[in-house]
C-alpha cells in the first residue's frame, strides 16, 4: 500500500467517525462507548497476525497474551453492550 | 484463499463497523447494529486464518487455544456483571485492548528488527501504538480501581505531581526518540515502561466525576492505537477500524464533556490547578431534618407532582423495581410522576436510562435536565434517591470546587426535597452538599431499595 492511499483511507475513516455519532441521543451514550470499545477488539486480527508468524519464545508468549487481550475486548465488549441495549428492548416499537 | 476475495471480505467488515456505529447511535436501531458489529468482527476473526500474504503457520492451535481462553474470560464477565459496575468493566476492557495493540505492534517491531532496521515510517508507528497503548492500559486499570472503589476516587494530588508527570512524558519522549534515531530493542522497552507510569500518572489526579470522560479518551486513544498497529502490519481493516473508533470516541468524549458542562482540557488538567485540601469540616455541625417513611409518605401522597432523581445510588441498592413500584402507586394516586435525569447521574452517561429502561419505566416518563428544570417551581415534592453531586447548588455558587460550572437539575426551586441516603458522606466528587440542610430538605437514612420499600408500604396504609 502506497502511503497516499493510506492516509487516504484515515482521512476518510475520520471523517466517517465524525459523522456517524454526530447525532447520537445521551442516552446511548453508554452503549455506543461499549460498542465503540468492542469495534477496537479487532485487534485481535492483528494478534492473530503476528502470532501466526511468530518464532521465538518471547515473540510468541507476548503475541499469544495478546490474542487472549483482544479477545477479551471484543467478544466482551459486544456481549456487554448487547446486555445493556436488551433493556431498552419492547421500547422502540411503543414509542 | 483468493486474494481478491479476501480484500473484499475484509471491505465489507469495515462496512458492518460502520453500520454499527451508525446503528448505535439510534435507539430503535442499537441492538441491531451492535449484532452487525459483532458478526463482522466474527467474519474478519475467521478469515484471518486465511490470510493469502501469511504462509507461515506456526502456532494455529496455540492461537485457538488462547481465543478459546479470552471468550471464557470475557463473557462470563461480562454476562454476570451487575448494571452498577458496567462503567468499570468498559474501562477495563478498553485497557486490555489497549495493551493488546501495544503488544502486537512490539511483537511486529521485534520480527522486523530481526531481519535488520525497520523503515523510520514503522518504527514511528510501533512508537506510537507502545505509547498510547500502554498508558491506555494502565490508565483504565486505574480508573477501573477508582469506580470499583478499591482505591480512593478523589483526584490524587501530590506535592510536585505536575513535575513529576511533566518529567515522565518528557522521558516517554524522549525514549520514543531514541527508539527512532537507534531502531533498538530496549529503548523500545524502556519506553513502554515509561508509558506505563505516564498512564498511571495521567489519571491519578482526575476527580471520581470527571471519570467517564477519561474512559471514553482512552477507547478514543485505543482505537487510534488500533489504527496505527494497522499501519504497521498493512492491514486496511485495521486502519479503518481503529480510526473509526478514534473518531467517533473524540466526538462522544466530547459531547460528554458537554453535557457535565466542562472543558476537556479542565477535566484532564484541572486537578493540576486545584487545591488538595477542599475546604470541609466546618460545615458538618449544622443540623439536618431527617424523617421516617411516614413522613415521606405523607408528603408524596399530598403532592400533586412529584420528581424522582435517581443516581448511583439507586443503582447500588438495585432499587430501579421499587421505584417504579413507588412512581405506579403515586401515579394511582392521581399525582403527576417523572424522572428527572441528569445526563450524567450514576457513573456514566445514560446509566440512569439503561438502568430505569430494566424496570419497563416508560420511556415518556424519562425527562432529561433541560427539560425539567423549568418545571421545578411548579413540583411540590423532589424525591432525590441516590443522587448527590448532579443536585449539588455547589456547581452554582461554589467557584473553584470540583464540580464547578456543571449543569445540575435545579431542585432546590421545588416546594420540598427528599434525599435518600446511605449517610451524611459526600457524593463521588467528594463535596458537602449545603442542600442537605436547608429548611425545606427532609432527610431518610438508609438503604435505597429498604428506604423505598418502606415508603411504599406506609404509602398503602395511608
Amino acid at each position: 500500500m502506497t502511503s497516499m492511499a493510506i492516509l487516504t483511507i484515515f482521512l476518510l475513516s475520520i471523517f466517517v467517525g465524525f459523522e456517524v455519532v454526530s447525532k447520537v441521543s445521551t442516552t446511548l451514550h453508554t452503549p455506543l462507548m461499549s460498542g465503540a470499545n468492542a469495534i477496537h477488539g479487532i485487534i485481535l486480527v492483528g494478534a492473530i497476525l503476528v502470532a501466526d508468524k511468530a518464532t521465538s519464545t518471547l515473540e510468541t508468549t507476548l503475541s499469544i497474551l495478546a490474542v487472549v487481550l483482544a479477545t477479551i475486548n471484543m467478544v466482551g465488549g459486544f456481549v456487554v453492550t448487547d446486555r445493556m441495549l436488551e433493556m431498552f428492548k419492547g421500547k422502540g416499537g411503543k414509542k | 484463499m483468493n486474494s481478491n476475495l479476501y480484500e473484499l471480505t475484509g471491505l465489507a467488515v469495515a462496512i458492518s463497523f460502520i453500520m454499527a456505529l451508525k446503528g448505535l447511535s439510534a435507539p430503535k436501531t442499537a441492538r441491531r447494529g451492535n449484532l452487525i458489529g459483532a458478526a463482522g468482527a466474527t467474519i474478519a476473526t475467521v478469515i484471518v486464518f486465511f490470510d493469502p500474504s501469511s504462509t507461515k503457520h506456526h502456532n494455529t492451535l496455540l492461537i485457538l487455544a488462547a481465543i478459546a481462553f479470552g471468550v471464557l474470560v470475557g463473557v462470563p464477565a461480562a454476562r454476570k456483571i451487575q448494571m452498577t459496575q458496567m462503567p468499570q468493566l468498559v474501562a477495563l476492557f478498553n485497557g486490555v485492548g489497549g495493551g493488546a495493540a501495544a503488544l502486537v505492534a512490539t511483537v511486529e517491531y521485534l520480527n522486523l528488527s530481526s531481519e535488520g532496521k525497520p523503515s523510520t515510517a514503522n518504527i514511528v508507528a510501533t512508537v506510537f501504538t507502545v505509547i498510547v497503548g500502554c498508558t491506555s492500559f494502565a490508565g483504565s486499570v486505574i480508573t477501573f480501581l477508582k469506580l470499583q472503589e478499591l482505591m480512593t476516587t478523589r483526584p490524587v494530588v501530590f506535592p510536585g505531581g505536575r513535575f513529576v508527570i511533566a518529567a515522565t512524558l518528557a522521558g516517554v519522549l524522549a525514549t520514543g526518540g531514541w527508539t527512532i534515531a537507534s531502531g533498538g530493542n530496549t529503548p523500545l522497552l524502556v519506553m513502554g515502561g515509561l508509558s506505563l507510569l505516564f498512564g498511571v500518572l495521567f489519571v491519578l489526579p482526575v476527580g471520581g466525576a470527571d471519570v467517564p470522560i477519561v474512559i471514553s479518551l482512552l477507547n478514543a486513544f485505543t482505537g487510534l492505537t488500533v489504527a496505527a498497529s494497522g499501519y504497521v502490519l498493512q492491514s486496511t481493516l485495521l486502519i479503518v477500524a481503529g480510526t473509526l473508533v478514534g473518531a467517533s470516541g473524540t466526538i462522544l468524549t466530547r459531547k460528554m464533556a458537554e453535557a457535565m458542562g466542562r472543558s476537556l482540557f479542565g477535566t484532564l488538567f484541572g486537578a493540576f490547578t486545584a487545591k488538595p485540601q477542599a475546604a470541609t469540616g466546618a460545615a458538618e455541625t449544622r443540623p439536618v431534618k431527617s424523617g421516617s417513611p411516614d413522613d415521606v409518605a405523607i408528603l408524596l401522597n399530598y403532592a400533586s407532582r412529584v420528581v424522582i432523581v435517581p443516581g448511583f445510588g439507586l443503582a447500588v441498592a438495585q432499587a430501579q423495581h421499587t421505584v417504579r413500584e413507588l412512581a405506579d402507586l403515586l401515579a394511582a394516586k392521581g399525582v403527576e410522576v417523572a424522572y428527572g435525569i441528569h445526563p450524567v447521574a450514576g457513573r456514566m452517561p445514560g446509566h440512569m436510562n439503561v438502568l430505569l429502561a430494566e424496570a419497563n419505566v416508560p420511556y415518556e416518563q424519562l425527562v432529561e435536565m433541560e427539560e425539567i428544570n423549568p418545571t421545578f417551581p411548579q413540583t411540590d415534592v423532589v424525591l432525590v434517591v441516590g443522587a448527590n453531586d448532579v443536585v449539588n447548588p455547589a456547581a452554582k455558587t461554589t467557584p473553584g470546587c470540583p464540580i464547578y460550572g456543571m449543569p445540575i437539575l435545579d431542585v432546590a426551586s421545588a416546594g420540598n426535597v427528599i434525599f435518600l441516603k446511605r449517610s451524611m458522606r459526600p457524593g463521588f466528587a467528594g463535596i458537602e452538599n449545603d442542600l442537605l440542610y436547608d429548611a425545606k430538605t427532609t432527610l431518610l437514612f438508609g438503604d435505597a431499595k429498604d428506604s423505598l420499600t418502606k415508603v411504599v408500604s406506609a404509602l398503602k396504609n395511608l
